[in-house]
């Protein structure tokens, strides 16, 4: 029983890493709770031999029963893992708002270097200001959605 | 001895922030409630980490048993000298900033404005950070990282604009990768010891065959590195403290970093003082100093100019650390002190920098010398100390970590003496540029700069155009002059102070001690019957709660 749980949690490292690496922020979301789910298990597998469930009772004895602390500890884990997940999901629809996309955004000075050796020219194509100046509009609108849904509250709190 | 209040004072250090956070949480309509709800908090704690700094200071470490369950099983919080002192300076830099930003959030109404959630969630960040200065056994300290974690996330992404969404996504993603670490090295550790609290784990690591204490030991560097940034693992820090709102930058360099700093020192000493990763952490702490500082140099924006030279000084205290003696801790303790305070007011006074001039790219700054003497000062003086120039208390700990290195007297020590005086003076380099451009330059010289400098250097890849200027309050000169005060009396008290950090790195340097006061000279529930001959026996207490 324990191999399977050993090659389970390897097999989910594994994948949770692969997807770490990718630019796609949900696929990143799904990595990391792999990679926390492998990590619980990693915890789960490190209280030792298995036995019975550790309540006191007439008749048990501390030899028998399972390790309760990192059971507590998984607990833990699994609910922080599950707070971050909802922050992470609301960072990913706010990327999607932005920019029409849930990748891991290229700093605008990746960008150049990026197109400069592409090109093998120093200059910025016109398609990449196009870009940006796309971005920007929506980040704008972004804004003034914002203001809108704020503005209530402020006036109230004056 | 200490009367049978004193260590019931320990988990109020956590409890009132989250208290607070929660009543400010139902506030949102009123921010005048939450500001003063929030600043009653952190003054509340300023004043409890004075009295414990001062109570353990004189009666030794303060242990707390929460909820009444003896120390290998329950969770203990532990109070020794260091982190009485890291709760005291933590809690002054919250509350100086707090006051900064509540300055800024009355004077504008724009995305700067911190929205009804900030403040909430900037008492669960303080919260998280005492949570971990506390912590007595790993897993507590997981979760003060864990609090302070996910309410820095919130407050890096504050307002949601583009460029604070794509820098956050890069912050958020590698803090995750280094908790899971965190995590995992827990997980093994527990696997070895069997036990996690770290006065018995103390005891039970040394027992273990060296090359899985070194296994284990590397893990846990690694997740710190991360979160102190220190050189392989740093990339991450400039480009995403800048982007936060000025207030959110300034608290983040100062403290978040020295939580991961804070926690090498006790894995350092508590859990692995036998370790052999000293000269590793030499050569570490070597490159972070230069690789940061080569950084800070080439930089036009002044707020990623000061994230490199944070990176760079994380060496310092990796020099410290590394040299693993007495006196190297005693100055690590004194420089992050003054780290934490020099950088934060460094960060504050650019915020105001950035409201005269509608920017902080050198490029487009210049002549503030002559319209606003007073950011000026206010920028100067902290320069002045970040640089290390006599009297200042920068230079007062660097003297101290280069003497600690003459003690030692190994050539990696004086190699780092050499590295560390020249990481000074590029740092005095950097920001004396800055100071020439921002300040003494006339304004008529922005529109056509000479020279070959402007190709070298890099500006923030999303600087923004001019933004416009804006009225600066009086609280927010208010706010950065007290931290300037603050940072100019750690020089004039700099005496006892480095008294006090030297007995911290004394209790540090004996970890056998903290072990027998956590845990009791035999481990078990009855505790206590062997430590009367200790002068310094703790006051235990359970709490009810």
């Amino acid at each position: 029983m324990p191999l399977v749980l050993v090659i389970a949690m390897a097999v989910m490292y594994a994948c949770g890493i692969y997807l770490l690496l990718d630019r796609s922020l949900t696929r990143v979301l799904l990595g990391f709770l792999l990679v926390g789910n492998a990590t619980n298990l990693l915890i789960f597998l490190m209280s030792g031999p298995f036995g019975e469930s550790p309540i006191s009772r007439e008749g048990a004895t501390a030899q028998d029963m399972s390790d309760p602390l990192p059971q507590a500890f998984i607990l833990t884990a699994i609910v922080i893992t599950f707070g971050v997940s909802a922050f992470f999901l609301a960072l990913i629809y706010r990327s999607w708002r932005l920019a029409n996309a849930d990748t891991v955004e290229d700093s605008p000075q990746d960008d150049e270097e990026e197109t400069a050796v592409l090109l093998g020219t120093e200059e910025i194509t016109d398609e990449d200001v196009a870009d940006s100046s796309d971005f920007d509009e929506h980040d704008e609108d972004a804004h003034e959605r914002d203001g809108v849904a704020r503005r209530p509250e402020d006036g109230s709190a004056r | 001895m200490i009367d049978f209040s004193a260590v019931s004072l320990v988990p109020l250090v956590v409890l009132l922030p989250l208290i607070g956070a929660a009543v400010a949480l139902i506030l949102p309509r009123h921010p005048r409630a939450q500001q003063l709800i929030t600043s009653g908090v952190l003054i509340a704690v300023v004043a409890l980490g004075g009295i414990m700094m001062v109570i353990v200071d004189q009666h030794g470490t303060l242990v707390m048993e929460v909820g009444g369950w003896a120390a290998p099983f329950g969770i203990a919080l532990v109070v020794d000298r260091l982190s009485a002192l890291m709760v005291l300076v933590s809690a002054v830099v919250l509350l100086g900033v707090l006051l900064f930003s509540i300055g800024q959030g009355l004077a504008d109404d724009d995305d700067e404005t911190p929205v009804s959630i900030y403040y909430p969630t900037y008492l669960v960040l303080g919260a998280g950070v005492f949570n971990a200065f506390i912590a007595g056994d790993l897993f507590n300290l997981y979760v003060g990282f864990e609090i302070l974690l996910v309410a820095s996330y919130v407050l890096i992404t504050l307002g949601g604009t583009g460029p604070r969404i794509r820098a956050g996504v890069t912050y958020v993603v590698v803090s995750l990768v280094s908790s899971i670490l965190f995590l995992a090295s827990i997980g093994l550790i527990y696997g070895a010891t069997g036990t996690v609290n770290m006065a018995q784990l103390s005891l039970r690591i040394a027992e273990l065959n060296p090359d899985i204490q070194l296994m284990l030991n590397l893990t846990l560097l690694v997740a710190f590195g991360i979160k102190a940034a220190i050189f392989p693992l740093a990339f991450w820090l400039p480009d995403s403290y800048p982007t936060a709102p000025a207030p959110v930058t300034a608290v983040f360099a100062g403290l978040l970093t020295k939580v991961g700093v804070y926690a090498i020192i006790r894995s350092q000493t508590l859990l692995f003082p036998e370790s052999s990763v000293d000269k590793f952490l030499m050569v570490i702490a070597a490159l972070t100093l230069i690789v940061g500082i080569l950084g800070a140099v080439a930089q036009l924006d002044i707020k990623r100019l000061l994230s490199f030279t944070l990176i760079s000084h994380i060496g310092y205290m990796i020099f410290g650390i590394a040299m693993g003696t007495e006196l190297g801790f005693s100055a690590t303790i004194f420089y992050i002190a003054h780290h934490i305070i020099v950088q934060t007011t460094l960060f504050l006074a650019v915020g105001l920098i950035e409201r005269h001039g509608g920017s902080t790219s050198l490029a487009s700054l210049g002549g503030i010398l002559k319209a606003a003497p007073i950011i000026a000062v206010l920028f100067f003086i902290p320069m002045l100390n970040l640089g290390g120039i006599p009297p200042f208390s920068g230079f007062i700990g660097k003297l101290g970590l280069f003497e600690a290195a003459a003690d030692l007297a190994s050539p990696g020590a004086y190699w780092l003496m050499g590295i560390g005086a020249l990481v000074s003076l590029l740092t005095l380099y950097a920001l004396a540029r800055a100071w020439t451009l921002a300040f003494w330059r006339r304004k008529e010289e922005i529109a056509e700069p000479e020279g070959q400098l402007w190709q070298t250097l890099q500006d923030a890849p999303d600087a923004e155009p001019l933004r416009e200027r804006k009225e600066i309050p009086r609280s927010m000169f208010v706010a950065t002059g007290g931290m300037v005060t603050v940072s100019l009396l750690l020089t004039f008290f700099a005496g006892p102070l480095y008294e006090y950090a030297t007995r911290a790195g004394e209790t540090l340097e004996q970890p056998a001690r903290l072990v027998e006061q956590v845990l009791g000279s035999q481990p078990g529930p009855a505790g206590g019957s062997g430590d009367t001959g200790q002068d310094e026996a703790p006051e235990r207490e359970g709490s009810a709660g």
